[in-house]
């Protein structure tokens, strides 16, 4: 299966991690993921104005790259990409006159109708691989590895383009349970890692994180998984700011969805780019034997 | 409309609706026979700790009514029994009735107990919503004060119908009452005009997702036998988890009502109410404790009720927070619920040791099969929809079939009694009219 895919800014620089591990990976399941020939900047914050038309226009010119490939699906990674494309798309969906004032702005574009479908990685996994066919991939299973999944809230909310239940999501939870890992449930997996607040509140962050992290460990996970790189700059990089802020704080790897994906497939371990994450996994992973 | 009018009346359901409707319709000189799927007529209110705005105990006042009904010449309680089927129209019901097997030969059991103090089998009691703490036998009355005073066997967990071992209640039983191969019987009768006064259930705890499922969050029923002095732990304030006496209890009002997303939009109207009556009652039991209540708005529209709230306020200290709650976990020996209080605008946090879900008000899944035999018109809920819904609240849409209680909406007990007298005055009419002028009269009153 053959689907546009698009990057966003983040996965090209400090989420190489998360791209490279998750094309490859698609790939042993038969997910082609084709890179957009052309993409600009998804626009990062979904605007909640309701007449702020312009903040629509990035979102939809990306939606229209993929209809030039001639194809109505667009596959994101980035759980703030997914969330600002689907939205956005939402939003252009709703209401005609809306609709129409935008493709009027972009009278170099096509006319754009709204029916491209944006969909995550783990909807593709989840709704049309399946997970049998997962763990029928499986060469090495996680046996043993302890992980946390953390979901934050771009996949999640508004309930309208969410993946998966708001309050109570599974999907991840199967997908690592296909991989082999022991899965440990965390209660804040749904709660905020504190997002952009990162950028001039970093206090605001290291509390949101310390819980979550500590609820994390306090339940047995060894590792947690993510999906989206805002959160795992915050979950990841802050521990650092943690530790000076929490005394006792043990740090704790934490690895994109896809990077479990790729060790339990076997998948040469570059792909896996654990040298950008700053709580290195590799001395975990190597105790589980998952690497040499 | 054939030549015969049965003066007689159907009801069922054997909650306060249908015990005072019985009452009503009986006192004014006609039969009636009360249908109750359960060993015993009660209904939820049994099973309450007390009861507002009077705080009073719902055995002391409720038994001394299903004792009478239990006496009244012109009651005929069939307990353990469901309605089959219905044909016929008004004045000339056919209704097919199934004695479902007790095991016990009523006419031969006295209620005298020794079957179910010897019975070695534990089982968990309907009664007492499940609790880990009030286990009844195999062989059981719901509760002490249980009308009929009779026994019945539950199947699913007698050792002598499941493993033809034991038979100790055959032994003991003084008057050889037990009959282990009884089988379901259906009886016909023949009435003339039927009450629906089926109740409610609570909602699923199970349905909010956001909120965990452990022994130590429960729903208002279940916190109503904690609370009560002759319930499973003799109103002893316990935890189900561990049996300790909790400390910090939240309640959450509007669980699963007001919530026209992801579960019901309309108002429980009782919940309000009984969050403000049992955090009262929990007080009184452990003064050293702390309730917090949180609410959307406190609804107390009924007579003496918003005195009764601000008792709770200003008396016994209840904390009322203005939010919802967005989620409740388990961490170690503590129930975390995070929450909001929009009146300061701050996130909460209360670490609590158990919690109290005021579940919404459902129609009583158990009364499905009646309204689809009847034909009975619902709202997508399942409550019953009235002829009208003010000018023949208690009249359905078929011609001599009635409404009462929370079969038609939630309600409290005042309001429930109200529209029970209501519905057997209707019965009592159609009978009297009936008596007095003759099928002419009736006609014309059918319009
Ligand atoms: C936690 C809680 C606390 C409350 N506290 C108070 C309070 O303090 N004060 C107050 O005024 N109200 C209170 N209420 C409300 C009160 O419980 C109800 O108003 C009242 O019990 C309604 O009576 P009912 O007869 O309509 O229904 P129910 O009590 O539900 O009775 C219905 C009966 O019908 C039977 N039945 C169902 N289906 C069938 C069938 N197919 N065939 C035969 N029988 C059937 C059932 O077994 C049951 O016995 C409280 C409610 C809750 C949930
Ligand atoms: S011992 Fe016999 S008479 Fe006594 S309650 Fe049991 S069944 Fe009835
Ligand atoms: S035969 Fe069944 S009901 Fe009777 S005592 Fe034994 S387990 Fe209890």
């Amino acid at each position: 299966m053959k689907i546009p895919y698009y990057p966003g800014c983040t996965l090209k620089t400090k989420a190489k991690d998360l791209e490279d591990s998750a094309i490859a990976a698609a790939k042993v399941l038969g997910v082609e993921m084709e890179e957009l020939p052309q993409w600009n900047c998804c626009g990062t914050v979904y605007s909640l104005s309701t007449d702020d038309l312009i903040h629509q226009i990035g979102p939809i010119r990306n939606l229209i790259r993929a209809k030039e490939q001639g194809s109505d699906r667009l596959v994101t990674l980035c759980s703030m990409c997914y969330n600002t494309l689907k939205r956005a798309n939402e939003f252009f969906l709703a209401d005609e006159e809306k609709r129409d004032r935008i493709n009027r702005y972009m009278d170099e574009e096509m006319d754009y109708a709204g029916d491209v479908t944006v969909v995550h990685l783990l909807e593709i996994l989840r709704d049309e691989i399946g997970m049998d066919k997962v763990k029928a991939a499986v060469k090495k299973p996680l046996t043993g590895l302890k992980v946390s999944p953390y979901y934050g809230c771009m996949l999640l909310r508004p309930a309208s383009i969410g993946i998966d239940d708001m309050e109570r999501p599974t999907v991840m939870e199967d997908l690592l349970r296909a991989l082999g890992a022991e899965v440990i449930d965390d209660p804040y997996k749904t709660e905020c890692c504190g997002a952009y607040q990162t950028v001039n509140r970093k206090d605001v962050v290291v509390t949101c994180v310390h819980s979550i992290l500590t609820s994390a460990q306090g339940n047995g996970a060894e590792v947690v998984a993510l999906s989206c790189p805002l959160c795992d700059f915050n979950l990841d990089n802050r521990q650092k700011d943690i530790q000076q802020a929490y005394a006792g704080f043990h740090t704790m790897p934490v690895l994109y969805f896809t990077q479990l994906m790729a060790i339990a497939f076997d998948l040469d371990e570059s792909v896996c780019r654990f040298e950008l994450s700053s709580q290195d996994p590799r001395p975990l992973l190597k105790s589980k034997g998952l690497i040499a | 409309m054939s030549e015969t009018f049965d003066k007689k009346a159907l009801i069922v359901g054997g909650g306060v609706a249908g015990i005072q409707a019985a009452l009503d319709i009986a006192d004014g000189g006609y039969q009636v026979i009360l249908v109750e799927r359960t060993p015993s007529i009660g209904g939820h209110m049994v099973q309450l700790s007390e009861v507002f705005p009077t705080l009073d105990c719902p055995q002391c006042i409720l038994t001394p009514k299903m004792v009478m009904c239990g006496q009244h010449p012109n009651i005929d309680i069939k307990a353990y029994c469901e309605v089959e089927s219905v044909t016929g129209e008004v004045g000339n019901f056919t209704v097919r009735i199934r004695h479902k097997a007790t095991y016990v030969d009523w006419d031969a059991c006295t209620g005298c107990g020794q079957c179910e103090q010897k019975c070695p089998t534990k089982a968990p009691s309907e009664f007492n919503r499940e609790l880990a703490f009030g286990p009844r036998k195999a062989i059981y009355s719901p509760f002490a004060q249980a009308v009929p005073n009779k026994r019945v066997i539950d199947a699913d967990h007698c050792l002598k119908l499941t493993k033809d071992k034991c038979g100790i209640c055959a032994k003991v039983c003084p008057t050889q009452a037990i009959r282990y191969d009884q089988k379901d019987w259906i009886e016909e009768i023949k009435v003339g005009a039927i009450i629906v006064a089926t109740g409610y259930e609570l909602y699923k705890k199970e349905n909010l997702t956001e909120y965990a499922s452990d022994p130590d969050v429960i729903d208002g029923l279940e916190f109503e036998r904690i609370l009560c002095p002759s319930g499973p732990t003799a109103g002893v304030i316990k935890r189900p988890s561990d049996g300790k006496e909790p400390l910090d209890v939240v309640f959450v009002q509007c669980a699963g009502s007001r919530d026209p997303d992801k579960h019901l939009p309309y108002c429980s109207r009782v919940c309000c109410m009984y969050c403000c009556k049992m955090a009262m009652l929990y007080k009184h039991a452990v003064p050293d404790g702390q309730a917090y209540i949180f609410y959307i708005d406190v609804r107390t529209d009924g007579k003496m009720y918003e005195e009764f709230y601000q008792r709770g306020v200003e008396e016994d200290r209840i904390v009322y927070l203005r939010g919802k709650v967005s989620k409740i976990f388990r961490e170690g020996d503590k129930i975390i619920v995070f929450g909001m209080d929009t009146l300061t605008g701050k996130r909460v946090e209360v670490a609590a040791d158990l919690v109290v879900l005021a579940m919404a008000m459902i129609p009583n899944p158990a009364g499905e099969k009646v309204k689809k035999i009847l034909n009975l018109e619902t709202d997508t809920f399942g409550f019953i929809t009235e002829a009208h819904a003010k000018l023949h609240p208690v009249e359905t849409g078929i011609d001599g079939v009635f409404v009462a209680g929370t079969a038609q909406a939630p309600k409290d007990i005042p309001e429930t009694v109200a529209q029970a007298g209501g519905a057997a005055s209707k019965v009592l009419s159609l009978f009297s009219g009936v008596e007095k002028g003759g099928k002419a009269a009736l006609k014309e009153m059918a319009g």
